[in-house]
């Protein structure tokens, strides 16, 4: 497709004809509406555009994207995304998925399509319960956590999603929330402009069966309070007033109150391109007394892998030529019969 | 040492077997008497066999590794029953083989090996050496370590080095006791180890040593020759059925103009597949090494979506992972090959040994009506015909295909008539251009394929999953009627797929007392054996399967002009029970279990036996 025809995409060119089928008030339409904002702006041929999911809610996703798009099956959206890139590199693929879907069932796909680095984004909706089974906790709820599978609270400790991603060797891992819209815009666009595997985790509001798991990071009336919007480059202060940031102690992040003795150059100016910088900021997320940060945690620059397989086929054909069945075939340990 | 004079005897075909450590390098030598074999121009086939474990304990009856061959000049389809010659590297090989070799058959055994700990390990008590346990067998008894070690003397290499080429002796023994160029093998040696020019030497200089001693032995009195056999003109050359089924996959890449992608997962027998697309590079292909079964299924699903000629290979416990993504590749009517190389199960089972026992996993291992046409290829050099068929069928019809391979036919190998590929069926692709009445679920066509618009394409958008689709528009739809119509389709999908196939033909006579069916690997005993029951007399005809799903449109005529039906597999009776249940006949199975391919007197006294009893 030309230029010209991208360059007269609209929101509209994105949505499908088909019924959209989540809860009333569920997180995912602020997430589809942002997509369906982002895509047009891309300058990217609607037709390269490819959605790619597993199960779940979120996974519905690609019905209502007017794209190609492909419902797959539980946890298995990163293995599927993997071929199709590798199938036609020139395409613009996007993983949606969940917490359920990513980091139980498909665990093992996630860390590797994270290690591989091949191009394509990846937004985990995670709302830290299963919604499409009716209830049952997640890998990411939290510790305790009374479901219906566990009338007693659950056993197992959570996952934290970036943290995984970067001991998975990610080059791409960003944070951020539902009802952030013009936040999550931005967050979006940057994924898709990295080369390599992005992972965006989205917090997302399940009314139905965990109604404000994230309610503190949005209500007007604390968010200001509990939410650390990273910016590269920028000092790392938060708080209603501006008034707080964050410094080292050791190894672990301190509060500080900016002031008479304390002004914006003496707090941590966040470097996306620190590993054990966004180590620290992944682990802050769990611990009550700090904010939790938002946007982009770790950013690398690396080849992919879908790049390196298509240099080395470039590369082999370069240095024995293009393949001939014919010479193949009739290679040594061959002989004709008269 | 002076030269002995032999004779010189003139006979139709052997059957020898290289028997040793899993270290001993017993695959290599075997092989490499293969190639020269075929090179020299006789018909052969082969069965390597060889533990799982890498290196099981040294000398132990587990780690014994094998390789046997039948060669001839007359068209053979078996590597041999009983053995003419045994080679017995160390004690555990003599142990586990002896069995097989004929009376009076030549066993070549390297003294060297034969330590007392090794004795003892194959639980000998006493040296078999020693005593008379081997009379009525023509030993010859050498010290081939030693003897490679005398014709190495002036090579800079540490003795553990020079041992690793007594392979390489008794190899050299063996061409001249079949009166063989050498060529071949030093061809081989000189590229396998072109930077170790040490290396390079010492194995010519074991190969010629070994050869050279066969002269001295006063004890080998004749030595043989096997004449050309007869094929049609034509180039040749010696293959494996990895290979083979690798080369057809390419083929029908290239054919159909797709690049061909792969994604799997290690799994014995089927890995070489893996490894030989990966060195195809420069014909575009693209090999990917998934981190699970699963993931390489799934792959190749999100390849064949977006356009590629899709393939994944496994062996059985692959399969059963890989199960949920089958249907998901049935529900989305994609184009796929699944290559099971099938070995012995359930679970782990049996990694190395062969057997047929995935059939019924094949046809209806799969949640929901799930219907997937099943292929299998005869013979090593068939796998390469199968596989192109595979793909044939499934870019024809989009639909995915499963082929069913073994570890018999996988290792095994036979000469192959090269085909010229421009007169291979043509390859026709469902990829849509143009978007006039354009419909992801548009069936309306005799092949009930739907069609394949590809990612990229301009105005074709649409969604695919593993939801039940509506007709025509391929939305998502739980509506009772669609979803009758759609589980009608998919199983219609397959059962057309019989028009498309040339009827089956029974091998002999087209009607009789007994027909003997078989599918997969099992093709070269059956035939030896029911040549042999023809040869004697008896109304025996052969037919072998290659399309198991959809079956044949005329199977149905065929069997009822045969008085009995016996069906042979390497399983408890999977194919008996599909056509039991599908024609009512009361066929009698001819079932074995044991990691082993049949024997073609297995297979001929079952045949005497029914055809006794009418």
């Amino acid at each position: 497709m030309s230029a010209e025809n991208t360059q007269t995409l609209t929101r509209q060119d994105f949505v499908s004809d088909q019924d959209v089928r989540w809860c009333p008030g569920c997180g995912d339409y602020a997430i589809l509406s942002q997509v369906q904002k982002l895509f047009p702006t891309l300058g990217i041929p609607k037709e390269n555009f490819l959605i790619v999911s597993g199960i779940g809610c979120s996974s519905r996703f690609p019905y209502y994207m007017d794209t190609y798009g492909f419902h797959s099956i539980h946890g298995r959206a990163p293995a599927l995304a993997s071929g199709a890139k590798l199938a036609n590199p020139n395409l613009s693929v996007w993983v949606v998925t969940g917490d359920g879907d990513s980091m139980s069932i498909g665990g093992n796909h996630f860390i590797h399509v994270m290690r591989r680095n091949i191009d394509m984004n990846i937004l985990m909706f995670n709302n830290r319960i299963y919604g499409l089974t009716k209830g049952q906790y997640s890998p990411t709820s939290e510790l305790g956590k009374v479901t219906k599978s566990t009338p007693m609270g659950s056993l197992d400790y959570p996952f934290n999603p970036p943290q995984l991603a970067l001991g998975a060797s990610g080059t791409f891992i960003a944070r951020t929330i539902d009802r952030e819209q013009k936040h999550m815009g931005l967050v979006l666009k940057e994924a898709n402009n990295h080369k390599g595997t992005s992972f965006v985790e989205i917090y997302q509001n399940c009314n139905i069966f965990n109604d404000g798991a994230f309610s503190e990071l949005t209500d007007k009336g604390t968010k200001a309070e509990t939410q650390l919007v990273l910016e590269h480059g920028k000092p790392m202060i938060f708080g209603a007033d501006n008034d707080k940031g964050l410094i080292l102690d050791g190894s672990n992040f301190k509060i500080v109150k900016l002031g008479k003795d304390i002004s914006a150059d003496d707090i941590l100016i966040h470097d996306r391109e620190d590993k054990n910088l966004a180590m620290l900021l992944s682990e802050i997320t769990y611990i009550p007394e700090l904010p939790v940060p938002i946007g982009i945690l770790y950013q690398e620059s690396k080849p992919t892998y879908d790049k390196m397989m298509t240099d080395q086929i470039q590369e082999a054909k370069k240095s024995v030529g293009s393949g001939d069945l014919e010479k193949l075939f009739f290679g040594t340990n061959s002989w004709i019969v008269e | 040492m002076s030269t002995v004079k032999k004779n010189i005897s003139e006979v139709d075909g052997a059957t020898i077997r290289f028997a040793g450590d899993s270290g001993d390098g017993m695959q290599l030598t075997g092989s490499q008497f293969s190639d020269n074999t075929a090179i020299f121009g006789n018909d052969l086939a082969t069965l390597p066999d060889f533990p799982a474990e890498i290196r099981a304990p040294k000398g132990s009856l587990a780690g014994v590794s094998s390789f046997q061959l039948q060669f001839s000049n007359k068209d053979i389809h078996t590597p041999g029953d009983d053995l003419d010659v045994l080679v017995a590297m160390n004690p555990a090989g003599l142990k586990v083989h002896l069995g097989d070799l004929k009376d009076n058959g030549m066993l070549i055994i390297n003294t060297a090996n034969f330590t007392p700990k090794n004795i003892k390990l194959a639980g000998y008590e006493d040296s078999p050496l020693d005593g008379d346990s081997l009379n009525g067998y023509q030993v010859i008894k050498v010290d081939m370590t030693k003897l490679v070690a005398t014709a190495l003397e002036k090579i800079d290499l540490s003795s553990k080095l020079k041992a690793r080429s007594t392979n390489m002796f008794a190899l050299g023994l063996l061409y001249w006791l079949y009166g063989r160029s050498l060529d071949s093998s030093v061809n081989f040696i000189q590229k396998k180890f072109a930077k170790a020019p040490d290396i390079v030497d010492a194995n010519i200089k074991a190969l010629n040593a070994g050869y050279y001693y066969g002269e001295t032995l006063e004890v080998i009195k004749t030595t043989y020759r096997v004449n050309k056999a007869e094929f049609e003109k034509g180039k040749y050359r010696n293959i494996m059925g990895n290979n083979a089924l690798a080369f057809g996959l390419l083929t029908a890449a290239q054919r159909s103009g797709l690049d061909l992608y792969y994604g799997g997962y290690p799994i014995t027998p089927a890995s070489d597949i893996l490894h030989y697309l990966a060195q195809y590079k420069n014909f575009g292909v693209k090999t990917f090494q998934a981190e699970d079964e699963i993931a390489g299924v799934v792959s190749a699903i999100g390849a064949a979506f977006a356009g590629d000629l899709a393939i994944t290979a496994t062996s059985g416990p692959g399969v059963a992972l890989k199960s949920e993504a089958l249907g998901l590749a049935v529900i989305t009517e994609l184009p796929l090959v699944l290559v099971n190389v099938q070995r012995g199960g359930p679970s782990t089972g049996l990694p190395t040994k062969t057997e047929q026992s995935d059939l019924n996993q094949a046809i209806f291992g799969r949640n929901g009506e799930a219907p997937m046409v099943v292929l299998a290829p005869a013979t090593p050099a068939d796998c390469f015909m199968m596989a192109y068929e595979a793909c044939r069928i499934a870019l024809k019809f989009m639909i995915p295909v499963i082929l069913l391979s073994d570890g018999y036919i996988a290792n095994g190998s036979e000469p192959w008539k090269i085909p010229d590929v421009n007169t291979l069926p043509e390859m026709e692709t469902r990829i849509l251009k143009k978007k006039d009445g354009y419909a992801p679920y548009n069936h309306s066509n005799p092949d009930l394929a739907r069609p394949w618009a590809l990612p990229g394409t301009p105005g074709m958008e649409h969604r695919v999953g593993g939801l039940e689709k509506w007709e025509e528009t391929g939305h998502v739809s739980y509506d009772p009627e669609n979803h009758q119509k759609m589980v009608e389709l998919r199983q219609e999908k397959v059962d057309i797929i019989a028009r498309d196939l040339a009827p089956a033909k029974p091998f002999g006579k087209e009607s009789g007392d007994l027909l003997v069916i078989g599918w997969g690997g099992t093709h070269g005993a059956i035939r030896s054996a029911v040549e042999t029951a023809q040869n004697e007399g008896m109304a025996v005809s052969h037919l072998h399967l290659r399309h198991l799903n959809p079956l044949p449109l005329n199977l149905g005529e065929i069997l009822v002009k045969f008085q009995k039906v016996m069906i042979a597999e390497l399983n408890l009776g999977q194919l008996a029970n599909i056509i039991r249940a599908k024609f009512l006949v009361d066929a009698v199975g001819l079932n074995k279990v044991q990691g082993k391919p049949f024997t073609q007197s297995e297979v001929f006294n079952k045949i005497k036996e029914l055809v006794k009893g009418i």
